[in-house]
């Protein structure tokens, strides 16, 4: 296929993409309106822009992840990412008590899970992509092990917690899009458009990681500091949509290989606005159909997960692992 | 141009590289030839600083690869492994474009897009430039990663069996186009090679590897010799001279 029409399919697909993207938005805050705006308004906004947040940070993260591993199965959620975060909460109101951690400025709090996931990431991080591990299964493995411990160790902590905390931790983990923090969506909101930002400006050198480690290196560019940086980055964005929806485990590897299968190309000017733009389809135009069409008011989550989980599945036995 | 001075490399405490010095002057082509496991991969990934050594040191004009900026380096030397495999769907133009990532940064000018053009032609490529690289035959890939490294446009060359999965026509035209370039553009350039009589014909220097060190190295004349070449492959080879060439046969 000449360039210049491979160019024009890609405009094309953005600009679709881009539409239902902007349909959805609109359909969730217009569509079935009881009541009046000046309180529907407000209330769908926040909703609408904490769904917007978690996409981004959750399309983002994942192709990041995927270029820095090369490979598009694993993301940081299979990697049990998430599941660190809600140990984390855990250890935290476990350790402080539930008073005392709701008596601390939210964002505070926010500020010092964020940082303890990114260095405990960095250690799993730097056991995990050493060069001992060069085998996908092995890591996959490890990755799930990993994920059931971490629940494991959280649930075993939220069982001999005593009531109280327990409400106020549960109140913490199972945030649901009704109950986002403004405070704290607004901070979300500029930290993922900050790494989002810096993500942009590293395009260049996410094409050449792309390419493999040897070829980075041998184009100059700093190989083992910039995957060093990236990791923080992705570590970052997956704490940030667990701490505002919870744990979503297949959702990035939906999107991200939506992406990959709608854009016939490999370079993340394309690829990075591609998957986010899909995952703002599926987040808010799923959700959008859970609520006011089916007036099922469910965890759209479970919808997500079924349909990536599948996808999941027909990945590892079609053995696009490498 | 390149020194290497005294270099080991081990992996689980087995020895690749042991007390490696190598010194190559500018220009020239320099073929590594020896029997597998002789440590000649490992020794141009050290020189290509892909890999660290354990001891010693590698200098590309008095710069420590070790210390000197990864971009600066990618400007002055390229390589070309031997796996070549790439997950991402690329074009043959867009891989030959990373070529020109360390002088451009994915913000290709004129210049880089004048080189493309030309390494594409070089190579014989141009009516393939916009297949996507799973769709090309081993050798064509092959092609089409050393224009990649053309492309970056270095002093100094450093390819890994650059002739892997090439027929005889690609081979020739390609061991002819790396000595024009050493010869005429007076680059610095070193094969990993299997062929000793391609060495033969067309390198001004061969080294001789086996077990992890360097066992001669110097003109073809001085090395294509039946008994030396005999106990090095550990195979009978004998010498002939054939059409003016020294040709190894066995």
């Amino acid at each position: 296929m000449a360039p210049e029409i491979r160019k024009r399919q890609i405009a094309r697909r953005l600009a679709l993409l881009t539409l239902l993207a902007v349909l959805a938005a609109a359909a969730f805050l217009l569509l079935n309106a009881r009541g009046s705006w000046d309180f529907l308004l407000p209330f769908r906004g926040r909703k609408l822009a904490a769904l917007a947040v978690v996409a981004v940070a959750i399309a983002l993260s994942t192709v990041v992840f995927q270029t820095v591993t090369q490979n598009r199965i694993l993301t940081p959620a299979i990697m049990g990412f998430d599941a660190l975060y809600v140990l984390i909460q855990t250890g935290l109101v476990f350790g402080l008590g539930a008073g005392r951690v709701s008596a601390l400025d939210a964002r505070l709090v926010f500020g010092l899970e964020l940082g303890a996931m990114v260095l405990f990431a960095l250690l799993l991080f730097r056991w995990m992509f050493g060069p001992a591990a060069r085998n996908l299964h092995l890591l996959m493995l490890v990755g799930i092990v990993l994920g059931t411990l971490f629940r494991s160790i959280s649930g075993f902590l939220q069982r001999i917690i005593d009531p109280d905390s327990f409400t106020v931790l549960q109140d913490r983990l199972f945030a649901s899009f009704n109950a986002v923090d403004p405070g704290l969506l607004t901070l979300s909101a500029l930290i993922v458009a900050g790494l989002a930002l810096v993500l942009w400006r590293l395009v260049p050198e996410l094409d050449v990681l792309a390419l493999g480690r040897e070829a980075a290196i041998g184009l100059g560019v700093p190989q083992e500091r910039l995957v060093l940086g990236l990791l923080v980055i992705v570590t970052m964005l997956v704490a940030l949509s667990t701490a505002l929806v919870g744990p979503v485990t297949f959702l990035g590897l939906l999107v991200a290989n939506l992406a990959y299968l709608l854009m016939p190309t490999a370079r993340h000017a394309v690829l990075l606005p591609a998957a986010a733009l899909i995952a703002l389809i599926t987040l808010i135009g799923g959700q959008t159909l859970l609520e006011r069409v089916l007036h099922y008011d469910t965890a759209l989550a479970v919808v997500v997960e079924f349909a990536g989980g599948l996808v999941f599945i027909l990945l590892v036995i079609r053995g696009v692992a490498r | 141009m390149i020194e290497v001075e005294g270099v080991e490399r081990r992996y689980d405490g087995l020895a690749v590289l042991s007390e490696v010095t190598l010194s190559l002057p500018r220009g020239g082509l320099t073929a590594i030839i020896g029997p597998n496991g002789a440590g000649k991969s490992t020794l141009l990934s050290v020189m290509g600083r892909l890999q660290k050594p354990d001891a010693g040191r590698v200098t590309l004009e008095g710069m420590d690869l070790a210390q000197a900026s990864g971009r600066l380096v990618a400007r002055k030397l390229a390589l070309l492994r031997q796996d070549n495999h790439t997950a991402a769907r690329l074009t043959v133009r867009d891989l030959v474009a990373f070529g020109r990532y360390p002088h451009s940064r994915g913000n290709p000018g004129p210049e880089d897009h004048a080189q493309v053009a030309r390494a594409l032609a070089i190579l014989g490529l141009e009516p393939l430039a916009d297949r996507f690289l799973d769709q090309l035959s081993g050798g064509q890939r092959q092609r089409a990663h050393i224009a990649m490294v053309l492309a970056q446009d270095t002093e100094c060359i450093l390819l890994d069996e650059p002739l892997n999965n090439l027929d005889i026509s690609h081979a020739v035209r390609i061991i002819t186009l790396v000595r024009e370039a050493a010869q005429a553009l007076g680059k610095t350039v070193v094969v990993v090679l299997h062929d000793i009589n391609m060495a033969a014909a067309h390198c001004d220097r061969i080294v001789v590897m086996k077990g992890g060190r360097i066992l001669r190295h110097g003109p073809p004349a001085e090395l294509m010799q039946a008994e030396f070449l005999s106990a090095v492959y550990e195979t009978p080879i004998s010498v002939h001279e054939l059409a003016g060439r020294l040709v190894a046969v066995y």
